[in-house]
């Protein structure tokens, strides 16, 4: 088991709904941006003179921006039906990590300065004026939260904490209080294209790298092309494909998959990153600006489709945000969607029977599946509402003979966050990464042992990344976790692949 | 006419502009302020009909709440329909004649007060005996039991055991209606319903600056009104067009 300076929690075969720890993680907070971080992306290097009087015009500039701010914190009636549905309360037990006392760090400071009762009445309507000791708990609950929006499925007005948490945010950046870990990534993307701050050179390096590999392993020629003209598809993926375990894996799947489907793809050197950390910090700006790096990319290479890799909130912008922020999309090929995911397209591919594949090459692996928040809560695939759980199930399952659901109420919709999203992927947040995935190890832990599961396959970079850290303190192996893509990766044989293949290629005409 | 029915007919001019302005001034702030991202919770409906049914659920079955905690739902739901029931049949102290269906669903509603009563009592409960519950109390959540469990139990007393005039009740009503001061009948002065009717002037003023906003509210909520059709439409705001310039 990995160590920690804190109390790993334990792990029930039932879950319980912990009693309230009042301040239980008031002093975890993720390091503040530095001054330069700050300039990067337009906010003040530091707390401004005068911030409490700047954070109220702000507050007030984002209600008249925002329907869902200014009907979100008036129509909360504290039913309390949402106390217990976030990962970060039942992993901490810190009452200000359930999502209504989240909200009302600021809805106490929005019903003082915005709301009739508030102004006359502050004591008896709950609200306050906004101090240091407020903002304090702003910047350490506001980065406790990963914008999962879990909360909003059960709130029985859809009221959705990420949204407060990312008005909170925007906040605290236009007043010079930012968060390191974002803010130091964005500029990154800004500067170099993408959030792992790596060179158009090092990712050709690694590509070529890609293609030796799967020549290696299969005797065929795979290209992982990059910034080629005139290609067909322009593929936007998460940076950590590049090179991380188990990321890349499912880069040379998607490469696998192109290939065999016979399609003109490319990567791109300045829309190298799927990620778009603008909505993390809420920041319409921001997000818009990420963005359209993709449409200038899109429009320099020529391309007629896009589609986007494995990542949860990269699909969540780019499926829900991406026509508004950076479209019109007249340009492209209007018999795709756009954008399109990669499981999407494989999916389809899957049904056509372009891949040839051999389910027993994962007959090693007991697999169920992660539903990313951002995917199933945000987003969708296909035509169907509920497609983002069902495709990529049945890729798996086309893919995989052992495939296993964890427990329903942690799944689809009411899936829990791996505890790392929503930028608190960052080692200083370690201590409530670690509590915020006990959920889902519960869940995960109970169908190890019911049905000899041995794998969890995800969709998106920060579960992987995530899970890859946390697993280890829960005593299970880091290596559990794989790329959806890795799983077709491993089955599919390509055209021209010397193997042992003759045998088991009746198995699965499927 | 006496000093109460005078003050009562003030306090029931002036609770209704505040209700009425109030409410309306609310209902304008939340259409007038632009959505710029579709956010709806998914899966979502993938049409305005669906959406259509998905609120229709949401605001007659409480669905996320049901969802959510059987409890709550249970005593949240009893309340909000016993509420209704009984604003339904009281109708007929506000009508002339009375509308068919309220008469003949008359004797039959007036027992849902108990529904009213004993969900407001469950959820009193509730926020108080849970302590996660409890902790994110504000002494006006328990204001508002306390004055809704008020109003019910002063009208179903009222109904069931003391009985008042109600032939006055409705005629000073009527006359406030329409603005007829001449023939104005005294408003009946039993105890009972001087509260009754002293507590509702409450409710009404309170309603629009208070929780009790998201009956208009969960109209709305983004992440439920919305259709879920970002990739075939563009939406985008007023003030996000600007940045496109
Ligand atoms: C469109 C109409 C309405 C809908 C859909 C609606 C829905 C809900 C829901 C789902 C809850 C949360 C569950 C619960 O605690 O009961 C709630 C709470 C509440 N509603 Fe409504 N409501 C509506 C109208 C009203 C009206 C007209 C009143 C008041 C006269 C009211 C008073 C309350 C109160 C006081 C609570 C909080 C109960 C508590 O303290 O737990 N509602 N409402
Ligand atoms: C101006 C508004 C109102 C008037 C004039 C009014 C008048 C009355 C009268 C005269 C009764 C007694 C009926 C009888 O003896 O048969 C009554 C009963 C009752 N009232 Fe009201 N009321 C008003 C508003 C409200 C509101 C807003 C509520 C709920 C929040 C409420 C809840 C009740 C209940 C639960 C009963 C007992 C059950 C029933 O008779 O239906 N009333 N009301
Ligand atoms: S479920 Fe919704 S209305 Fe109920 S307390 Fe939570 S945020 Fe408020
Ligand atoms: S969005 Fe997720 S992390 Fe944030 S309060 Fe809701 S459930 Fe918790």
């Amino acid at each position: 088991m990995a160590k920690a300076d804190f109390e790993i929690p334990e792990l029930k075969e039932y879950p319980e709904i912990p009693p309230v720890q009042p301040g239980a993680t008031a002093g975890l907070k993720s390091f503040v941006a530095k001054p330069e971080m700050q300039d990067a992306l337009g906010f003040p290097g530091e707390l401004v003179d005068g911030w409490q009087e700047k954070a109220i015009e702000h507050m007030g500039e984002l209600l008249g921006k925002y329907r869902s701010l200014q009907v979100f914190l008036d129509s909360c009636v504290k039913c309390g039906a949402c106390t217990d549905k976030c990962h970060y309360y039942l992993g901490t037990s810190d009452p200000k990590n359930m999502p209504v006392a989240r909200q009302d760090l600021l809805r106490k400071v929005y019903r003082r300065y915005f709301t009739f009762a508030g102004k006359y009445f502050p004591k008896l309507v709950g609200a306050t004026d906004l101090n240091k000791e407020v903002l304090d708990d702003w910047y350490s609950y506001f980065h406790q939260c990963s914008q999962c929006r879990r909360c909003s499925v059960f709130c029985p007005y859809g009221i959705d904490t990420a949204e407060i948490s990312m008005a909170a945010r925007e906040i605290m950046d236009r007043i010079g209080l930012g968060q390191k870990y974002c803010n130091e990534i964005i500029g990154k993307v800004y500067k170099i294209g993408n959030n792992l701050g790596l060179p158009g050179p090092a990712l050709e390096d690694t590509l070529e790298g890609l293609e030796e590999d799967v020549f290696d392993e299969t005797g065929v020629e795979v290209k992982y092309p990059l910034d080629k003209k005139g290609a067909d598809v322009l593929l936007v993926t998460p940076s950590a494909d590049f090179f991380a375990e188990p990321h890349v894996d499912g880069l040379i799947g998607y490469g696998k998959v192109f290939h065999e489907a016979g399609i003109d793809w490319t990567l791109s050197t300045t829309a190298s990153e799927a990620a778009n950390f603008g909505m993390f910090i809420g920041s319409y700006e921001n997000m818009r600006k990420i963005s359209m790096r993709i449409r200038e990319a899109a429009l320099e290479l020529g391309v007629k489709r896009i589609i986007f890799g494995e990542c949860g909130h990269a699909w969540r912008v780019a499926y829900s945000f991406l026509n508004t922020l950076a479209g019109p999309w007249d340009f492209l090929d209007k018999n795709y969607p756009m954008p399109q995911h990669i499981l999407e397209f494989t999916w389809g591919e899957i049904q056509k029977g372009t891949l040839n594949i051999d389910k027993s090459l994962n007959d090693d692996m007991v697999v169920t599946f992660h539903d990313s928040c951002n995917v199933a809560r945000a987003s969708r695939m296909g035509d169907e509402p509920g497609g983002q759980f069902t495709i990529p199930r049945n890729v798996i399952k086309a893919v995989c003979n052992n495939f296993v659901d964890m427990d329903p109420d942690t799944t689809h919709e009411k899936t829990f966050c791996c505890g790392g999203g929503g930028g608190l992927l960052t080692d200083d947040l370690m201590e409530i990464r670690v509590k915020g995935a006990k959920p889902r190890m519960e869940a995960l832990r109970n169908v190890i042992e019911e049905h000899g599961v041995t794998n969890m396959a995800a969709i998106c970079a920060i579960c992987k990344a995530q899970f890859t850290k946390v697993l280890p303190y829960y005593g299970l192996g880091m290596d559990m976790i794989v790329s959806v893509h890795q799983l077709v990766s491993n089955a599919v044989i390509l055209t021209g692949q010397q193997t042992e293949e003759d045998e088991s290629k009746e198995d699965d005409a499927a | 006419m006496s000093f109460l029915t005078v003050t009562f007919a003030a306090l029931y001019y002036a609770a209704t502009v505040l209700l009425v302005v109030g409410l309306a001034r609310r209902i304008r702030l939340y259409w007038k302020t632009p959505a710029p991202l579709k956010i709806p919770t998914t899966p979502a409906p993938t049409s305005t009909g669906g959406v259509v049914m998905r609120m229709f659920r949401e605001v007659v079955f409480f669905e996320s709440l049901f969802k959510s905690t059987k409890w709550t739902w249970l005593f949240g739901w009893l309340f909000h329909l016993g509420l209704f029931a009984v604003l339904f049949r009281h109708l007929r102290y506000f009508q002339e004649p009375v509308w068919a269906p309220v008469v003949w669903v008359s004797p039959l509603f007036k027992y849902l007060a108990f529904a009213m009563i004993i969900g407001l009592l469950g959820l009193l409960a509730r926020r108080l005996f849970v302590d996660r519950v409890r902790y994110i109390s504000a002494p006006s959540d328990f204001l508002m039991l306390f004055l809704l469990i008020g109003i019910g139990a002063t009208g179903a007393l009222t109904t069931f055991v003391t009985h008042t005039d109600v032939v006055a009740v409705k005629s000073f009503f009527r006359h406030l209606m329409t603005f007829n001061f001449d023939t104005m009948p005294n408003v009946p002065t039993d105890p009972l319903m001087v509260a009754h009717l002293g507590l509702v002037v409450v409710l009404m003023i309170v309603f629009p600056i208070s929780k009790l906003l998201h009956a208009p509210g969960v109209f709305f909520s983004p992440t439920r009104n919305q259709v879920d059709n970002p990739r075939e439409q563009r939406h985008i705001a007023d003030w996000a067009r600007k940045l496109e310039q």
